[in-house]
Parts: C-alpha cells; sequence; structure tokens
C-alpha cells in the first residue's frame, strides 16, 4: 500500500516530480506519448506483462545478480580511518548483466511495451554505446528494425561499440550537429521520432525526457534496489545505512534508490560527474546548473544566463550529458538524497583502486562512486553498511583511461 | 491595443487572399544584419513576420533552421539583442504582426512574466513555443495572455479530434497547421491533406488557420493559399541567408515578392486589375 505521504507516490497525474519533470514536446509527439502512458498504466495491472519482464531478466539478463561484499576494500579504507570507523562496502553487481550493466533492465521493459503498441521499430540515443549496444541486442532478441543515433565524435570515439551495434543488426547513424555527443544524438533521436511516430518506438536510456519516461525507466531499473534489498536483509538481516550511485541521467541510481525511499534511516548519495573541478568543465547538473526545460522534461541543466544549454564535460561518457533526470532535480530540492561531485581524476584513481583490489574493472561512471564511498566509508562506524552500485563493467574504458594515464596501447 | 494580427488576417480576407508569414532566425547571420533582412520580408510582401529565437538545441527544426540556429549563437546573439531587434522593427513597422517562435529554456529562463514583459514593451504581438504543449500551459500562457500577448498554438497532422479541444483551449492570434508530421524543412505535405486539414480545423474554431512546414516554392504557397488563411515560409527563405550571409536581403525580397505574388494570384482583385 502506498501512503500518502510517501516519497515513492510520484509523479503526479500530469507527470511532475514537485516542479520537474512534464511534458514538454512538440504537439506531433504528444499523441503518442499519451498512448504510450495508457499502455503503460494497462501493462502494470497485467500479470502477463510482469511476468515476461521478469523470465527475461531471469534467464537472458541473467538476474538476479549478486551483491558483493568488498572485503578488500573495506579493510584498505579502514586501514586509513580512526579506530572504529570504516564502513562495510557491498557492491551491486549490476555489471555482471548481459551487455555489461543495468541498461539492459529498461531495455527489455521498453520494448515489451513497443511490442505491446504494435511498433517493429525501435530507436535510441547514445553516448558511449552501452545502451545503443543495449537497446540493439533487445532489437534483435525481438526482431525489431533498430536505428541508433550516436554523435559522430562518439562514433569515432567508441569503434568496438559501434562494432557490436552493427553485428547485432542495427543501423548506426552518425550525428553531425552541434557538439556531435550525446545530447545531439538525443536531437536526432527526437527529430526522427518527430518523423516516424506513426510506427516507431524511442527507447529513452536514463529517467528523462516526458512524461511517462522518468517513470517507466524508473520502474523498470527499480529491480535493483528490490533484489539489494533482500539481499542486504538475508546477509546482514537489516536495512544498510548508506546507498551511492553515479548520476548521468540517473537510471541505474533512481533504480536502487526507489524501493528505499521511504526508509528514513537508509541515506543515498547520486554521484555527479565534476569533470575538471565545478570551476571547469564539468557535467554536474545538480551542483553547478539550473532549472530548465530541455529533452521534454523541466529538470536541472547546465545553462547560461539565456537558457542557452552549455556543453558538459566527464571522462565518462555515460555521465557527458548537460541534464539529469527530473526525480534527481526533485529529490535534490527536498533533500531526501545528498549529491556528490566526484572529478575525473578521483574516478580514475578509484578505477584503479577497485581492479587492483578486487579483481573488478568499473566503468568509469561506477568508478565515480567507488570514489564517493572511498571518502565517506571513513567517516562511517565500522559497523554501518553501504551498498555502492556498480552500474556497468569497465573494459568499454579501458582505452580512455589508458590514455588518460599516458600508456599507449 | 490595436490587435495588429486580427487586423492583418481581416485585410488579407477582404482582399481575398491568404496572409503571407515568414520566418528567419533573429541574428542570422548577425545581429547587425538582421534589421535589413527584415525590412526586405516587409518590402517583399510579407504580412506577418516570425522571428526565430536561437537556441542552442532546436530539436524540432531540421538542417536549415538548425544551422541558422547555430549561425546566429555563433556571431553572439543575446535574448536582449532580440528585443532589441524587436522594438526596432515595431518603430519601423508600426502595422506589420511580429511573433516570436522558439524553444521554452530561452523564454522562461527568467520567468514567465519578464518574458511576458519584454515581449509587450517591444510590442511583439504573439508567441509560438514549440515545446509548451497545452498540458504545460502554465509555464506560460497565463503571463502571456495577462500582457495581452498572443499564445499560437501547433496542431500537427497526429491531432486527432479527441485532442483538438485541448489545443483549441487557450489559443489565440491564429491556428498554426504544422502540415508534416516532422520538422521543419524539406519534407512536402500531400495538397489534398492539407485541404482536409483545414477543413478539419476551421469547423473546429474560428481562428484563423496558416500552413506551414514544408513549404518552399510559390506554386505550393499558391496552392496552400487557395485553402488556408495563410501561408509559413521558413526553411526556404534562411536557405537564401545561408547562402548569402550578410548580402542576403535583396535575395530574400525577391524570394519573398515571388511567394506573394503568387499569393496575389488567388485574390479576386488582383484578377480583375491583371485583366
Amino acid at each position: 500500500m502506498t501512503i500518502s505521504n510517501s516519497l515513492r507516490s510520484q509523479p503526479d497525474a500530469s507527470g511532475h516530480f514537485g516542479a520537474f519533470g512534464g511534458r514538454y514536446v512538440a504537439e506531433t509527439l504528444m499523441p503518442i506519448i499519451l498512448e504510450l502512458e495508457k499502455v503503460y498504466r494497462d501493462a502494470k495491472q497485467d500479470p502477463a506483462f510482469e511476468a515476461e519482464f521478469e523470465e527475461l531478466l531471469r534467464t537472458y539478463v541473467g538476474r538476479p545478480n549478486p551483491l558483493y561484499y568488498a572485503s578488500r576494500l573495506t579493510e584498505a579504507l579502514r586501514a586509513g580511518a580512526e579506530p572504529g570507523k570504516g564502513a562495510k562496502i557491498y557492491l551491486k553487481r549490476e555489471e555482471l548483466n548481459h551487455t555489461g550493466a543495468h541498461k539492459i533492465n529498461n531495455c527489455i521493459g521498453q520494448a515489451l511495451l513497443a511490442r505491446r503498441m504494435g511498433k517493429k521499430k525501435v530507436i535510441a540515443e547514445t553516448g558511449a554505446g552501452q545502451h545503443g549496444v543495449a537497446t540493439a541486442t533487445v532489437a534483435a532478441l525481438f526482431g525489431m528494425e533498430c536505428k541508433i543515433f550516436m554523435g559522430a565524435k562518439d562514433v569515432e570515439r567508441q569503434k568496438p561499440n559501434v562494432f557490436r551495434m552493427k553485428l547485432l543488426g542495427a543501423e548506426v547513424i552518425p550525428v553531425i550537429s552541434g557538439s556531435q555527443t550525446l545530447k545531439d544524438a538525443m536531437n536526432d533521436a527526437l527529430r526522427h521520432w518527430v518523423s516516424n511516430v506513426h510506427d516507431t518506438f524511442y527507447i529513452i536510456g536514463t529517467a528523462a525526457g516526458p512524461h511517462p519516461y522518468p517513470e517507466l525507466v524508473r520502474d523498470f531499473q527499480s529491480v535493483i534496489g528490490k533484489e539489494a534489498r533482500e539481499q542486504i536483509v538475508e546477509i546482514e538481516g537489516r536495512l544498510p545505512d548508506m546507498l551511492i550511485a553515479p548520476v548521468g541521467g540517473g537510471s541505474n541510481a533512481i533504480g536502487l534508490f526507489h524501493p528505499f525511499l521511504d526508509d528514513v534511516d537508509v541515506k543515498m548519495i547520486g554521484v555527479e560527474a565534476a569533470g575538471e573541478g565545478l570551476t571547469g568543465k564539468h557535467a554536474a547538473s545538480l551542483a553547478g546548473g539550473a532549472s530548465g526545460i530541455l529533452h521534454g522534461n523541466r529538470t536541472y541543466l547546465l545553462q547560461d544566463e539565456d537558457g542557452q544549454i552549455t556543453e558538459a564535460h566527464s571522462i565518462s561518457a555515460g555521465l557527458d550529458y548537460p541534464g539529469i533526470g527530473p526525480e534527481h532535480s526533485w529529490l535534490h530540492e527536498i533533500g531526501r538524497v545528498q549529491y556528490m561531485p566526484i572529478t575525473d581524476d578521483e574516478a580514475l584513481a578509484s578505477f584503479q583502486k577497485l581492479s587492483a583490489l578486487e579483481g573488478i574493472i568499473p566503468a568509469l561512471e561506477s568508478a565515480h562512486a567507488i570514489a564517493s564511498a572511498e571518502k565517506v566509508a571513513p567517516t562511517m562506524d565500522a559497523d554501518q553498511i553501504i551498498v555502492v552500485n556498480l552500474s556497468g563493467r569497465g573494459d568499454k574504458d579501458i582505452f580512455t583511461v589508458a590514455s588518460a594515464l599516458g600508456v599507449e596501447i | 491595443m490595436t490587435d495588429r494580427l486580427a487586423a492583418r488576417f481581416a485585410a488579407c480576407k477582404s482582399a481575398g487572399r491568404a496572409a503571407l508569414i515568414t520566418f528567419v532566425t533573429a541574428g542570422d547571420p548577425t545581429v547587425a544584419a538582421t534589421p535589413a533582412i527584415l525590412d526586405a520580408l516587409v518590402s517583399g510582401g510579407a504580412d506577418i513576420i516570425e522571428l526565430g529565437m536561437p537556441f542552442t538545441d532546436p530539436m524540432a527544426d531540421g538542417p536549415a533552421i538548425e544551422l541558422a540556429n547555430l549561425r546566429s549563437l555563433g556571431s553572439g546573439t543575446k535574448t536582449k539583442d532580440i528585443f532589441h531587434l524587436a522594438t526596432t522593427f515595431r518603430a519601423r513597422h508600426p502595422h506589420t504582426p511580429l511573433i516570436l517562435m522558439g524553444y521554452a529554456n530561452p523564454m522562461l529562463v527568467r520567468g514567465s512574466e519578464w518574458f511576458a514583459d519584454q515581449c509587450r514593451q517591444a510590442g511583439v504581438d504573439g508567441v509560438i513555443c514549440v515545446d509548451i504543449p497545452p498540458e504545460e500551459d502554465a509555464e506560460l500562457g497565463p503571463a502571456l495572455r495577462a500582457a495581452g500577448i498572443h499564445l499560437i498554438r501547433l496542431a500537427t497532422p497526429t491531432t486527432d479530434a479527441a485532442r483538438l479541444p485541448a489545443v483549441l483551449n487557450g489559443a489565440s492570434g491564429f491556428l498554426y497547421h504544422v502540415a508534416v508530421a516532422g520538422i521543419t524543412g524539406k519534407q512536402q505535405a500531400a495538397q489534398a491533406a492539407v485541404e482536409e486539414a483545414v477543413k478539419r480545423l476551421k469547423a473546429a474554431t474560428d481562428l484563423p488557420i496558416a500552413v506551414g512546414f514544408g513549404v518552399r516554392s510559390a506554386e505550393q504557397a499558391a496552392a496552400i493559399g487557395r485553402v488556408a488563411d495563410g501561408v509559413v515560409v521558413g526553411s526556404a527563405i534562411v536557405d537564401i541567408i545561408g547562402s548569402h550571409g550578410d548580402a542576403a536581403a535583396p535575395f530574400v525580397q525577391e524570394f519573398v515578392a515571388a511567394l506573394r505574388g503568387a499569393l496575389n494570384v488567388n485574390s479576386p482583385h488582383f484578377r480583375e486589375t491583371a485583366a
């Protein structure tokens, strides 16, 4: 049962999370967005929909993935902490999913909705290519035609993922407009959608965009938090004290946080990409942005005084976006979640540290969350518990990291 | 305040022709070059001017207008420059309706009341905001109405009979029929579909109906002008500015005159005088 003052009952009927969210799209797209909302409401009530989603997550994605106690990381941080300090760090192993990240959870759910709406073509935007690969994967699984919009610069930087998408049968369309990165890929995906709305479903990759996308992406990703909750109770007999997850658009973070929002004793940190630092080029929309409207929703954005969107920067392509999902903007404003900026250099250090200490190469996105845990754990008591979302694996990032470290591969 | 939009549509109607509505992006290629281009639109015979507010992320626009946005921002156009262009246009052309068209974020960044007040002071008659559908009217609609500025709504091929009342509720000035489900630019709507849509819209509202998106030639403008109250031409003009830059004004004027000539042919008065 949802209590009336629950933090888990957002958005409201018009798709707003407090002052954020909403449906800011061209009139051409309004009818399909309203239809999607109706189809999603029906699907939520349909036990067969949920059963098929869960079955695919189990047999195709490989869920549930483990909650792993990172004892060597925990001990290493305790060694530098005051006596009695240094919380236990658990990792939610989303990187063990098929395709190597949390993205696939959402893609399965949206592909099921596309099929329910009778759409045989899907499109998606992608930055580093992780969401593109996940979308191309489910398109292959469901026998759907797939187009992936990707900034021309990212096509050049992420050749292995471009090849993966093509192997999976997708057409990769390089976007040459604007800064030729993720936000421009999203612009062109929207342009394509508005012109092909009759037969095409847009699989948005994060918990952002016009209502109902932030809600349905969150719901599909909430499997992360639901599993983590059961697992930690089974292992430790109680809820964690702290959750930490990286936030670009914020789908893995909201997926972990949402099932815990009403548990007032569970604190939460969303980790924003501070790039070269908040005074330089960064991608921290909450720490360095203001409320505005882009890509279908009202949310915090990096923008100038005239409302022009400014370019984001992060070493992690998945966090390199000038906005954030609207539910995070709301959770930030009401103070339920604390958002912490982590720089490129801090993330790079944690990327190496987790690899060497635990034998797990994290995605650069996830490395931001590890860096945050490294700061927070030593300030907490040794009997306290942190769950960090290890949202993706780092194989895709080895070229970027090598180049940042001055190593030639 | 005299309603310049209503007066102009009435004048065109009594002349027996559709109104010619032309779009250019403010500050394309530069703020300094824009007044001459606006004057060329008027001299060429445009009835109503749509002045685009450039945005870094013009999601509803095709390549022509997207490039115009980037040219404008690249040359340093600021929001205050756009209102200055509007103010000086109003001084030079006291009777030609001027509409600002653009995206929500630059309009709302200082608050809707600030924006509506700037529009009122600059003599702007109406606003078209691409990404504020009726569902989010509260963001901009109330402030514009309080300031006496028309909020011009868009109806599209996907706006069905069930949805149309929502679009019309709060719409004023005219109704902008987007002829193709898509972005601004090259796709062309079938004439039969345009006629069908205009008929459907006219049955639902007394507002004048203007048709735009994909109207590129004098022939198309003439055909649409036979059924609609207004014809909007944007990308084709913006392409001329893209090609000629600072020197675009005379080329713009020549093209607009050709469009206007094609619309005049529909007019019974014009036929009489021509005969």
